[in-house]
């Protein structure tokens, strides 16, 4: 399931392709309002999608209140993410189901990466003063620094938006370009937070002037905001991936996140990502979601495809 | 069914069928078999007549329908008719209720209705889930309500009587919807006939008539093939036929309706602009191309089948199509994962398969995917031709099919012109995040439907209908009504015109013209009129007037096709920026040439004694009469207004009233003053120029109001006037392929003949049927009637978002 594709090295900015950008929101939402309705998948092919989503979700936790105990359970989930008799009456047990990672707060970086030692699951740590990203530049690139020391694989940086609300595009860019200079090996998601932005246009520059400054992933939401992951915004962000991947390349992944609570929504983002992108935007290297209490919905869905009786969520094991 | 584990590595969608059961069972039911409902009731299935109902997605029949005979069509009428006295007398409120029961019926049988819509047409279950039948409840809906306000809303009108309705395979009830809606609301009754294909669910909706007691009759279902429909269609006992179907039927029907005095709608083929500027979001106008051409496998009479992209972009515009067609799925109706089903049936197959072999043979450029259609059933692969020019057939004709020819332009002005090279004017679709550009573009394309930044929406309160050879006559909206109402008979006679026909046709005293018989002892010559200057007939003879006393009072000239031929020239080149021109600035024309008609009214007044022989103080009442009108028209030219539908979206539904171009105009010889100047300036002050040919017998105050024009500011072009044989000249017109329209006052044949020989490019005409009419009684109503008749109604979706 590794993906074999050169990292995003970023590009100059061509400030000529980031304004060249149109995007028409009607059109935008009625593609996505026909989508789930073209596509569909059921049966063994749902169960199938719902195991294969698992392994994209960045199982996660970014409360005030996360303390030592609840990261470790949340790890633990993330080990066994689906009941074994579950996983045997499917004839799953042999795949790889796990999640793709655990994404914490800083202060939380240790705990989850001693929890997850051997899972050969990363932690991934919120950066760059999120969710808001109003702290000192200075602090923010170290912040970076502090959580790749601790032991994060995965930098999920929220970006300046009011750079992108202005048309700063130059200082985005460097902003970013910074933050990814900074990461080094670890992986940067590139977090938009498309609720702030103005319009849908501004979504696809700001995904652009990302992808240029090295974006590994761009990502929607921080979960934070009033509106979150939306599939108009997946839309436009996922066509923004496939217009750079033309021009240079280079494959950049996509996350969405905040308000992704049920198997359901799980399947209408993949089908948006295979439709858009292709099965590559399928595998962890590419794609994933962003979630808190998606896998608890999956797992009952499961179990009502091994047993044809709807489930319930203490059944199974709470993260 | 494959393993969990190896669909976890391929990520395929597999297969999502939607159960047929329920609609096998309906069929099942009534032992797979139907006859004709009429009056309420069902015709035994007679099996001589039997003939199979074959989904297109696996080539087996399903059911077996009824070829109808002469005297069931009869019945069908008769108790149609029957039904009609009651049913129109009804209260809107009574019929609402109908109406609203029929919605809910649909709603609430909405997935029976679906799937076996798709098990009958082949279509995707997805569109006749997601599409067709919401719009179907929709249309019911929108026409309950115009039931229940027609006695406000529509005051002044009454229902037509019988309506006989013959509707197409490719969306099936849909059509039956939009015909059978507002027919109802208005207070008319139907005889329906689906097409021989696709009757199923028109049967099925029979049961609904049934199940909400509908009278008996005022919902009849007709089938079988078109034999059937060309006994309705010339049946005495039909008030109107409204057809949906190919232009080359909609023909016809024109010519075989022709002097009957049955009204007429129809809504025929279409080869619609689908134009891509380089600033519009191309991604999405990607996903447009797919609901433009691959929304029912492009059996669509609107389908965005000519796509027009800009030179610069058209390369990479055309490799993300390509791109996003290898992703289409071409399938079984009923998955609900497909984007394409089934071909309708195999002629249809036939042709679409000729038509891409000879755009193959003319050099343009195939691409489809390289997946495979299904081998069973009548299937056929999306396709893209580019290198194709306006000149191959495949960018002319209607291929009603998967098959998207690609051109390219390089300025706004010519996406217009190769937008508007077809003989079709059904729908456009114009892509451009510049609002200056796109609305420029939708006002300038000859299309009933202009779809900016979106394709192929549809709803109830907005009216859809064609320019050119894509027919006549709205549906939806309140444009649509229009076509199922009359204005309520007025009882105006007015004596005096009776008495001055009867003078006129004394026996010729002095056939002679001489000096001596003019007004004042001077020879004068009237002219054609032709592009702003007085023009001798092509002919070179003259031909005589006479008073009516039948003395020679003058000579006008004898036109001919030649001087027609000109007039139209005069009439097209004018008619583009006299249309463009505002309202404020034509109706000033028009109040100056009321001022200068005003500054002459005694000599016009003189002029009609002269010609007519009625007394002076008649004349003086027509020449005010006429001077009013020009203030009337004046007055209309900016206030009639277009309207802002509400259509399900959101969006701006923006109505223009638009000019249909060119007017041919052939004037009565009663009030030959008045009648004129009431058709030229409700022709002219709506935009459109004219070719008027006065009255045969009075002509001479028709030319004696060319000089008026002239000091007027009436810019050259948009009257012409030839006089005449007036039945010559006007089959000239009426045959003329740049002509828009036809208005003819005059005998019952040439009205006949006028309606006959608009066929050619069905133009729309307006005739009198040899009935003259009341030209001093002109209120409101007659007044909306003109301006109607001067314009078409053009809707244009105006999409909006942040």
């Amino acid at each position: 399931m590794s993906t074999d594709h050169p990292r995003n090295p970023g590009i100059s900015l061509d400030l000529a392709w980031v304004n060249a950008a149109r995007v028409n929101r009607s059109a935008v939402e009625r593609r996505v309002a026909t989508l789930p309705g073209r596509r569909t998948v059921k049966q063994n092919w749902q169960a199938a999608w719902l195991l294969r989503a698992i392994t994209l979700m960045d199982l996660t936790t970014l409360q005030g209140d996360d303390t030592p105990g609840n990261v470790q359970r949340l790890c633990a989930k993330a080990r066994h993410p689906v009941r074994e008799d579950l996983l045997e009456a499917l004839g799953a047990t042999q795949l790889p189901i796990k999640v793709a990672a655990v994404c914490v707060y800083h202060e939380m970086v240790p705990t989850a990466v001693k929890a997850l030692a051997c899972s050969g699951i990363p932690v991934a740590a919120v950066s760059t003063g999120f969710p808001a990203g109003m702290n000192p530049f200075e602090l923010r690139v170290k912040e970076i620094e502090y959580s790749i020391e601790m032991g994060a694989e995965e930098i999920d940086i929220v970006i300046s938006r009011r750079h992108a609300l202005t048309g700063n595009w130059r200082a985005l860019y460097d902003e970013v370009k910074k933050f990814r200079e900074t990461c080094g090996d670890a992986h940067m998601k590139t977090i938009l937070e498309t609720g702030e932005l103005a319009t849908l246009r501004q979504v696809y520059q700001a995904s652009l002037v990302c992808m240029m400054a090295g974006a590994d992933f761009i990502k929607t939401s921080t979960g934070k905001a009033a509106v979150n992951a939306t599939l108009p915004v997946g839309l436009v962000m996922c066509r923004a991936i496939r217009d750079y991947f033309d021009h240079t390349g280079y494959r950049v992944g996509f996350k969405p996140a905040g308000g992704i609570r049920t198997a359901k929504q799980a399947l209408d983002w993949m089908i948006l990502m295979k439709e858009e992108l292709g099965e590559e935007w399928l595998q962890p290297g590419l794609f994933r979601f962003g979630a808190s209490s998606l896998l608890a919905d999956i797992e009952r869905q499961l179990e009502h495809h091994v047993t044809g009786a709807y489930s319930a969520a203490f059944r199974h094991p709470m993260a | 069914m494959a393993g969990i584990a190896k669909i976890f590595q391929t990520m395929d969608y597999g297969p999502a069928p939607e159960s047929a059961k329920p609609a096998l069972a309906w069929l099942d039911a009534h032992g797979r078999t139907f006859g004709q409902f009429i009056g309420g009731k069902w015709t035994p299935p007679d099996p001589a007549r039997l003939f199979d109902s074959v989904n297109p997605a696996t080539a087996k029949p399903i059911a077996r329908i009824t070829q109808a005979t002469e005297a069931e069509v009869e019945a069908a009428i008769m108790a149609a008719r029957k039904a009609f006295k009651t049913w129109s007398q009804m209260s809107g409120h009574e019929r609402a209720r109908y109406l609203y029961a029929m919605a809910r019926q649909v709603q609430k049988h909405a997935r029976l209705f679906a799937v076996l819509e798709s098990l009958d047409n082949g279509k995707p279950i997805r569109e006749t889930r997601d599409i067709d039948i919401p719009l179907v409840a929709r249309h019911f809906y929108h026409h309950a309500g115009w039931a229940q306000l027609m006695a406000s809303e529509m005051a002044g009108y009454a229902p037509l009587g019988v309506i006989g309705q013959i509707i197409p395979w490719n969306f099936p009830l849909l059509m039956l919807a939009w015909k059978i809606a507002p027919a109802l609301a208005m207070g008319n009754t139907v005889v329906l006939k689906p097409a021989e294909w696709t009757s199923l669910t028109a049967l099925l909706f029979a049961e609904i008539c049934q199940k909400i007691g509908l009278p008996p009759g005022v919902v009849n279902i007709i089938t079988g093939d078109g034999q059937v429909g060309q006994m309705i269609v010339n049946h005495p006992g039909v008030d109107k036929i409204a057809f949906t179907g190919s232009t080359e039927v909609g023909k016809i029907i024109r010519t075989a309706t022709a002097g009957s005095g049955k009204r007429l709608s129809l809504e025929l083929g279409g080869k619609s602009p689908f134009i891509v500027f380089d600033d519009a979001d191309l991604d999405s106008v990607v996903e447009g191309v797919v609901d433009a051409i691959w929304f029912n496998q492009g059996q669509v009479c609107c389908a965005g089948s000519r796509l027009l992209v800009h030179e610069g972009i058209a390369p990479l515009f055309q490799d993300r199509l390509r791109a996003r067609m290898e992703k289409l799925r071409v399938g079984d109706p009923l998955d609900k994962a497909v984007d394409m089903g089934a071909i309708i049936a195999p002629p249809q197959l036939q042709k679409i398969t000729r038509l891409v072999e000879q755009g193959k043979a003319e050099g343009a450029q195939i691409w489809q995917p390289s997946w495979a259609c299904p081998a069973e059933g009548y299937f056929y692969p999306p396709t893209l031709f580019t290198d194709v020019s306006p000149a191959m057939t495949i960018a002319q004709e209607e291929i009603f099919g998967p098959v998207l020819v690609s051109m390219t332009f390089r300025t706004p002005a010519e996406a217009v012109a190769l937008a508007n090279n077809t003989r079709y004017g059904l729908a456009a679709s114009v892509w451009s995040e510049d609002i200056n550009l796109a609305l420029e573009v939708a006002r300038k394309v000859k299309a009933g439907v202009v779809w900016i930044n979106c394709t192929n929406l549809f709803d109830a309160a907005s009216g859809f209908g064609g320019y050119r050879e894509s027919g006549f006559g709205r549906e939806g909206g309140r444009e649509g009504l229009y076509e199922y109402v009359k204005l309520k008979e007025l009882k105006i006679e007015n004596g005096k015109l009776k008495k001055r026909e009867r003078r006129a046709k004394n026996s010729p005293a002095n056939s002679q013209f001489s000096i001596l018989n003019s007004a004042d002892g001077i020879d004068r010559t009237p002219k054609n009129y032709i592009g702003g200057k007085q023009a001798r007939p092509d002919s070179g003879y003259s031909r005589t007037v006479f008073d009516a006393s039948g003395n020679a009072i003058g000579e006008v000239g004898e036109g001919n096709r030649k001087d027609i031929r000109n007039a139209v020239e005069a009439a097209r080149a004018a008619a583009a920026t006299w249309g463009e021109q505002t309202a404020h600035a034509r109706a000033q024309v028009l109040y100056y040439v009321a001022e200068n008609l005003s500054a002459r009214a005694p000599e016009f007044a003189a002029r009609l004694v002269q010609q007519t022989g009625c007394q002076p103080d008649e004349a003086e009442l027509e020449v005010a009469a006429a001077i009013d009108r020009l203030f009337t028209f004046a007055a209309w030219a900016d206030k009639y207004d277009g309207l802002v539908h509400h259509t399900a979206f959101r969006n701006v539904t923006l109505t223009f009233n638009e000019p249909l171009g060119v007017i041919g105009i052939a004037c009565p010889d009663e009030a030959p003053l008045l009648a004129a100047v009431t058709l030229m300036v409700g022709a002219i002050g709506m935009g459109n120029a004219i070719v008027l040919i006065p009255s045969e017998a009075h002509p001479l105050s028709a030319t004696d109001l060319y000089q008026v024009l002239d000091t007027s500011d009436v810019p050259a072009g948009v009257v012409n006037i030839v006089t005449g044989a007036r039945d010559e000249l006007t089959r000239v017109l009426a045959e003329h392929a740049d002509v828009d329209a036809v208005w003819y006052f005059g005998g019952e044949a040439g009205s006949a003949m006028v309606e006959c020989a608009s066929a050619n490019n069905l133009k729309r005409t307006w005739v009198n049927y040899g009935r003259p009419r009341n030209w001093f009684a002109f209120d409101a109503h007659n007044q909306a009637e003109l301006l109607r008749q001067a314009t078409q109604v053009k809707n244009v979706w105006v999409p909006y978002g942040a």
